[in-house]
């Protein structure tokens, strides 16, 4: 990836069926979590993956952006709407107790689902992320979708700017007319008509090297000694986590 | 060897036509011998791709008989060793290149002939070396430059093992350097090639039989 600070962090020596292992059992525990003590836990767990995870601080926080813009919704909308006391008024609106524990929990979920994936995820590249799915028996089809959407996307976008720079060419502005709007239709069709044929010439490419529907992979990982440290300690946290969630009082 | 002493590929009165009713050919006669290059000219629209699209049956004729190999092929079926045994390079290395890395990109062929994984990759090192390619094998093809997509798929096409290249406009787009890796890499091969193109000034020291292809026949020129 292009964003990397140091070659080899800790994080891009472990295997790469661990890390995704790992990001799916983190996700789905932290999601059905009902304590913000616990999303706090799992916070700070992230956060010690983020720091082995050889990325920047600045491109951990411009990767965070996005979950970034979506919480203010979350704080301008559930305070005021669950039922329960008051703890402050907006004018007409009150902001309840159990609203505002449920924004706080919300937040750190996202936070921390998010800032685990970055760490464990954010400098696998996608043919790796495609063979560890793959190595995991996620289905073929699901996988070689990403793999080929991840080979095709520039060929895409290539083709869609020599259009639109066509387009500009003969001095096209887009503006909001009728006859932008259908220039853009023309563009739209163009590109999924183009993307048709291409489809076709892959595949005719595809059967002349005796394609028969089945495809194999060549990689292969090795599972080594810090990789199962790192599975014990994930599971170790992941347990924590847990507990924290149901157990603990 | 069943194709040495009679023909690669032979047309007999092969007649084509598209869906939307383009007639492209119209009683086409062609021979290409194991011991000869074959420059395919002929504006655009002529039938060059169509052509060799026919010899390894991406498209069938609606008149006419196609002999490849020494044999006559009809049915898809027909084709499944000729496409084992003679490759067809894409104009657009796009086309060709459908894996995440290069070195996939070349296995693809001999896994779905079968050959078991050491064996796999033993021809994909192998074919990498041989074209000077070893560095791109880790390399994702879309970060390729455009000569380096064509060498590219010239390996995934030479994995095959084929006996003989079916070239589509296989220097069109590169800069002369590029050009020059690719003919001196096909004149290191010594496989027959039939050769469809516009521009032949790169090609010429292949050694080329000139057939050019006109009101869906072809002539030798």
């Amino acid at each position: 990836m292009a964003d990397d600070a140091g070659r080899d962090a800790l994080m891009d020596r472990l295997d790469p069926r661990a890390r995704v292992a790992a990001a799916f059992a983190f996700s789905v525990l932290v999601a059905v979590g009902p304590r913000p003590a616990a999303a706090l836990a799992a916070l700070a767990a992230a956060g010690a993956a983020a720091a082995i995870s050889g990325l920047r601080a600045r491109d951990i926080v411009r990767r965070l952006a996005p979950v970034g813009a979506f919480l203010p919704l979350i704080w301008l909308t559930l305070p005021f709407t669950r039922p329960g006391q008051p703890v402050f008024r907006l004018g007409p609106l009150a902001a309840t107790d159990p609203g505002l524990r449920l924004a706080l929990l919300v937040t750190l979920k996202a936070l921390a689902v998010t800032l685990a994936l970055v760490a464990l995820l954010g400098r696998m590249d996608l043919p790796r992320l495609g063979h560890a799915l793959h190595h995991l028996r996620v289905p073929d089809k699901l996988v070689h979708l990403l793999l080929m959407a991840a080979r095709y996307v520039d060929v895409l976008r290539a083709e869609s700017a020599r259009l639109a720079s066509a387009m500009k060419a003969r001095a096209f502005r887009p503006r909001a007319s009728p006859r932008t709007f259908r220039a853009a239709g023309y563009l739209a069709a163009m590109i999924l008509i183009r993307g048709f044929d291409r489809a076709a010439r892959v595949h005719a490419a595809m059967k002349l090297r005796g394609f028969r529907g089945r495809f194999y992979v060549l990689s292969h990982f090795a599972f080594a000694r810090r990789d199962l440290a790192f599975c014990a300690a994930a599971g170790l946290i992941l347990g924590l986590i847990a507990w924290m969630q149901w157990t603990a009082t | 060897m069943d194709a040495m002493d009679g023909h690669l590929i032979r047309f007999r009165g092969v007649s084509f036509r598209y869906d939307d009713g383009r007639q492209v050919f119209d009683g086409l006669d062609l021979d290409w011998r194991p011991d000869e290059n074959i420059a395919l000219c002929g504006p655009n629209g002529s039938g060059k791709t169509t052509l060799l699209h026919l010899c390894v049956g991406l498209l069938r004729p609606q008149a006419g008989e196609v002999e490849v190999l020494g044999k006559p092929r009809k049915r898809e079926a027909d084709f499944h060793d000729v496409r084992a045994r003679v490759g067809l390079l894409f104009q657009d290395p796009d086309d060709q290149l459908f894996c995440p890395t290069v070195a996939e990109d070349v296995a693809f062929g001999p896994f779905n002939l079968g050959l078991s994984r050491a064996e796999v990759e033993a021809v994909t090192e192998e074919t990498l070396a041989s074209l000077g390619l070893r560095d791109l094998a880790r390399r994702t093809a879309s970060r390729l430059s455009h000569g380096e997509k064509k060498m590219a798929a010239l390996a995934s096409v030479l994995a095959m093992r084929p006996r003989a290249l079916l070239l589509d406009e296989p220097t069109a787009g590169l800069d002369p350097d590029a050009a020059e890796r690719l003919v001196s890499a096909l004149e290191r091969l010594r496989l027959p090639a039939l050769i469809a193109s516009h521009d032949f000034s790169a090609l010429e020291r292949l050694g080329l039989r000139r057939v050019r292809l006109q009101n869906g026949k072809a002539h030798n020129a």
